[in-house]
């Protein structure tokens, strides 16, 4: 249950990292706020599902009308920026074989609506797709307000479902890899995705009005230091993901006491 | 968007006086600030679909911009502002953007609503 340790709202009974196993799962949902969070957090773990023939689906928040990045140099504009993340999202769904579906909130806004009506919607959408693993955010651990927000959201969701029903949580938790484990311990479950290194790439790729400067910045720090960056080498080589106890309160929950 | 020239901007200023507008404005760091190697706060506001009306609308400086809209009662501000576009609504789109072209400041004046909801693309 409820971890004594401050910060953490994990199952304790994984005391160790395991190998994410993709041929234990029938279907696996993604919820996460933005197009391209699918793609950053858990790209490579849901090319492993979609090459292991499970279905995967993502639940995308918002259209991320308001990201700030608008392509290297700039192709876009702030009102047009949704239809071309829309557009992104799709491309990039296509690449990882997902499916894709929004729930139309307003990008930076979730943490202002009522969780309950948002975890309503991430339930349905649960309840209908069936997965046995959803991935979402730690909330708390999101270091992005929505992701904090959406993360919640998801947990209250499965909370709300009959035990024999619920689907794992699978929780990413952002920011340096060392801090999190000095916080929140081992990671309980490591996805291998060297072997779809290239699908996670193409599918960032595709999110190029976000992921152009990024691209950029990789090759030139490869040119300078020869070799693969910390940062690009943690978005090709593994994700790492917390196991959460939906009846645990959430950072979120015990922060408003 | 291209490259902010007063005289045009001006004229859209101009054109726009008296009228019932929405308003979109908005400056942001970005929401990532905390994972940059200073561990700065966020710095983020915005207002989309403010009813305004102004009797006084003036761009100035060199680049980039500052622009003033002086209304019955108080003002929009924005200071920074580098690019625009007027878009196939009618929409005036006022930006900042750094040498990333990242945006960091907006200011966007419209005769009907900014869109909200599902997407054209969707």
């Amino acid at each position: 249950m409820l971890s004594e340790a401050k910060g953490r709202q994990q199952d304790a009974t994984h005391s160790r990292t395991v190998p994410f196993d993709a041929a234990g799962e029938s279907a696996v949902l993604a919820v996460f706020p933005h197009p391209d969070d699918e793609s950053f957090a858990a790209g490579g773990t849901l090319a492993l599902c979609n090459e292991a023939g499970v279905r995967t689906a993502y639940l995308c928040g918002t259209y991320g009308d308001m990201g700030r990045r608008m392509g290297r140099p700039a192709f876009t504009n702030r009102e047009a920026l949704r239809d071309v993340r829309t557009v992104e999202l799709r491309d990039a769904c296509a690449v990882l074989g997902c499916e894709l579906a929004f729930m139309g909130l307003r990008d930076k806004c979730i943490e202002f609506e009522d969780p309950q009506d948002v975890a309503a919607q991430v339930r349905r959408v649960i309840e209908e797709y069936a997965p046995t693993t959803v991935i979402t955010y730690y909330p708390g651990h999101g270091v992005h307000s929505d992701h904090d927000a959406l993360g919640h959201a998801t947990v209250l969701a499965v909370r709300a479902m009959p035990a024999g029903l619920r689907p794992r949580v699978l929780a990413v938790a952002v920011g340096d890899p060392n801090v999190l484990r000095e916080e929140l311990g081992e990671p309980h479950v490591r996805a291998d995705i060297r072997g779809v290194k290239d699908r996670k790439l193409d599918a960032l790729r595709a999110h190029r009005s976000q992921t152009e400067s990024m691209f950029a910045h990789m090759n030139e720090d490869a040119r300078e230091d020869g070799q693969t960056s910390t940062f690009s080498e943690r978005l090709t080589v593994r994700e790492e993901f917390y196991v959460l106890d939906a009846d645990a309160p959430t950072l979120l929950e015990r922060a408003r006491g | 968007m291209r490259p902010i020239d007063r005289d045009s901007i001006q004229a859209e200023l101009d054109d726009r006086l008296g009228q019932e507008l929405y308003l979109h404005l908005e400056t942001t760091t970005g929401s990532y600030t905390k994972l940059g190697p200073e561990k700065k706060n966020p710095v983020i506001a915005f207002v989309r679909n403010a009813r305004i009306s102004y009797a006084r609308g003036t761009v100035t400086g060199t680049g980039p911009y500052r622009v003033g809209l002086k209304l019955g009662e108080g003002w929009v501000y924005a200071d920074g502002l580098t690019d625009y576009e007027v878009n196939e609504r009618g929409e005036l789109l006022l930006a900042g953007l750094d040498c990333e072209g990242q945006l960091t400041m907006a200011l966007q004046l419209s005769q009907t609503p900014f869109r909200e909801g599902q997407t054209d693309a969707e």
